[in-house]
């Protein structure tokens, strides 16, 4: 954390779908949490938990039905300050690939900055980083037509769309989700990448423990429109039960740890990652001889 | 937004209007919108607008379904009623130049207003409290005995579930399109049409290039169960009338034939 100030505050937000209809869903119930600028902020939470519906209050395109939000000093329910947060807040959606439209990777890439009315070397500049950051190259794909590339390259070009942006805070929505094992460690490097170059906070929806463990400074849980727990990733996988309580698991590491623990071994519960596990294994192996 | 647009959304229920027939309400409908069509003078209308009433508080639903279904058409109401109120000829109540007000334009305009919001709330009583899937199963029993002649009943029944099963997930799906581009600045409306049509390509584009792939899955979805069409293929429910079906159709049809004979009075 570079800076001890909340670049997002939610004070008991409340959002239901489809009011006053047998469609009824609450969605968000009374949620507060604050997210420090700089930070990688994971959300974790069963399908259905309000995480995606959370996240898109946060650059102003769901407006606070009920509570409140900031975001950059901006209070969202300003509908014309809500108008222009997304120069400040970039949001990938889930499955972005399928809102890629452009006739080449480039227009499609540069869709954001040309918004922005930026200059045409700007807007060039900016693509070929966003590109870059991706690990694609301009040269290679930049008069490709985006849908000709495969799911998982334009996947990683409809990120660029928003790292094009520039954006103070980037908010991801299950960006890893259906790549593979290592499209999407690659894909997190990208981001991780991105995130300590130009100093941006990241918020994470992710369905993967093992990424919150080892990349998020702090996690918090939704459960059914609540937030269930919330802290850094050691306290929150260390309380496994509850967890488990809520349709959730823990990183395998953590999970061993408690394991052994219930056999009756004295380990420490709250490791992440595999090395710590080795090492606290080595430690009782050790006292076993 | 997108998804507001509720108009006809089947909303699930256990009045008697959610547990009548599908064949049944068919016929309602028709019987209903015929005897809107001939209503001629105020008995008809009270009429055909009673039991209308009747069958929109029978159906349970909360009064703002039905308000807003109606909003939604207030642009054809308006247009109408406004063409009719001046294009009558007849006794002039106001005039300024050569647009005129009549007395008889008054009273058409205001029948035909009755009219097609009567016709709006009992067609969207059948959508409301069947669900599409019943609907078609329906239209195809309704259907089947053209099939001698060569009408695919059972093809035309599929159509139409798909199509209507589809409206909510592409409305869904462009309200997803829209926030995610209005996420990189999109302003769908700038400019003149051309402004337009180009302002349009963001939300478009992927959405029919989703329906494609959808349409597509599908398809094999469908083939990867054997489907292959009409033949052979049974229901999960059967349709089966009951007492409440005969009620109702014969108070539609004495309702029609109330309102034919007003005609005469």
């Amino acid at each position: 954390m570079t800076n001890v100030a909340p670049v997002i505050k939610v004070e008991n937000l409340t959002h239901v779908y489809s009011p006053g209809t047998p469609f009824q869903v609450v969605s968000l119930d009374g949620i507060s949490l604050e997210i420090m600028k700089g930070e990688l902020f994971a959300l974790v939470g069963s399908a259905g938990s309000g995480k995606t519906t959370l996240v898109q209050h946060f650059n102003g395109i769901i407006a606070p039905a009920k509570g409140k939000v900031w975001v950059c000093g901006v209070d969202v329910s300003d509908k014309n300050k809500r108008r222009d947060l997304w120069r400040k807040v970039g949001l990938v959606f889930q499955r972005p690939e399928q809102q890629l439209f452009e006739e080449t990777v480039f227009d499609d890439v540069a869709f954001g900055p040309r918004n922005m009315g930026l200059g045409k070397d700007e807007v060039l500049g900016r693509v070929k980083e966003a590109l870059q950051v991706v690990g694609l190259k301009i040269d290679e794909i930049g008069t490709i037509s985006p849908f000709r590339l495969s799911g998982g390259m334009r996947r990683r070009v409809a990120i660029a769309g928003v790292l094009a942006l520039r954006p103070d805070v980037l908010v991801l929505d299950e960006p890893a989700a259906g790549l593979d094992p290592r499209g999407r460690r690659q894909l997190m490097d990208h981001v991780e990448n991105f995130r300590y170059e130009r100093g941006v906070t990241v918020v994470l929806v992710t369905h993967s423990m093992e990424e919150v463990a080892l990349r998020a400074d702090r996690v918090a849980v939704l459960h059914k429109g609540r937030l269930a727990m919330g802290g850094t990733p050691r306290e929150v996988f260390n309380r496994v039960v509850e967890l488990r309580a809520l349709g959730l698991d823990v990183p395998a590491p953590a999970g061993l740890m408690h394991k052994l623990r219930a056999a009756g071994r004295r380990v420490r519960t709250d490791v992440l990652t595999i090395d710590e596990a080795r090492e606290e294994i080595a430690m009782i192996l050790g006292e076993g001889s | 937004m997108l998804s507001s647009i509720t108009f006809g959304q089947f909303m699930p229920g256990d009045s008697l209007l959610h547990r009548l027939d599908p064949r049944t309400k068919v016929v309602g409908v028709l019987a209903v919108a015929a005897s809107v069509l001939a209503a001629a003078n105020w008995i008809g209308f009270a009429l055909v607008a009673g039991l209308t009433l009747v069958a929109v508080l029978q159906s349970q639903l909360p009064a703002k379904v039905y308000i807003s279904g109606l909003r939604a058409f207030w642009v054809i109401f308006a247009i109408t009623f406004i063409v009719q109120a001046f294009l009558t000829p007849g006794e002039i109540l106001a005039g300024l130049g050569p647009l005129k007000i009549t007395q008889e334009g008054l009273e058409t305009g205001g029948r035909i207003f009755l009219r097609l919001a009567l016709l709006v709330l009992v067609a969207s009583l059948l959508t409301l409290t069947t669900p599409p899937v019943n609907l078609a199963a329906g239209l195809e029993s309704m259907l089947s005995p053209l099939k001698r002649l060569g009408v695919p009943a059972h093809e035309l029944a599929m159509m139409m579930t798909i199509a209507l099963r589809f409206v909510p997930i592409l409305l869904q799906e462009a309200e997803t399109l829209v926030r995610a581009q209005r996420s990189r600045g999109a302003a769908f409306v700038t400019g003149g049409p051309a402004g337009w049509a180009r302002g349009l390509l963001p939300l478009f584009v992927p959405l029919f290039a989703g329906a494609l792939r959808r349409a597509e899955d599908l398809a094999t979805a469908m083939e990867a169960r054997s489907y292959r069409g009409g033949a052979n293929m049974t229901r999960m429910m059967s349709l089966r009338f009951g007492l409440p079906d005969y009620v109702v159709l014969t108070l539609t049809a004495v309702v029609l034939a109330g309102v034919v004979a007003s005609r005469f009075l």
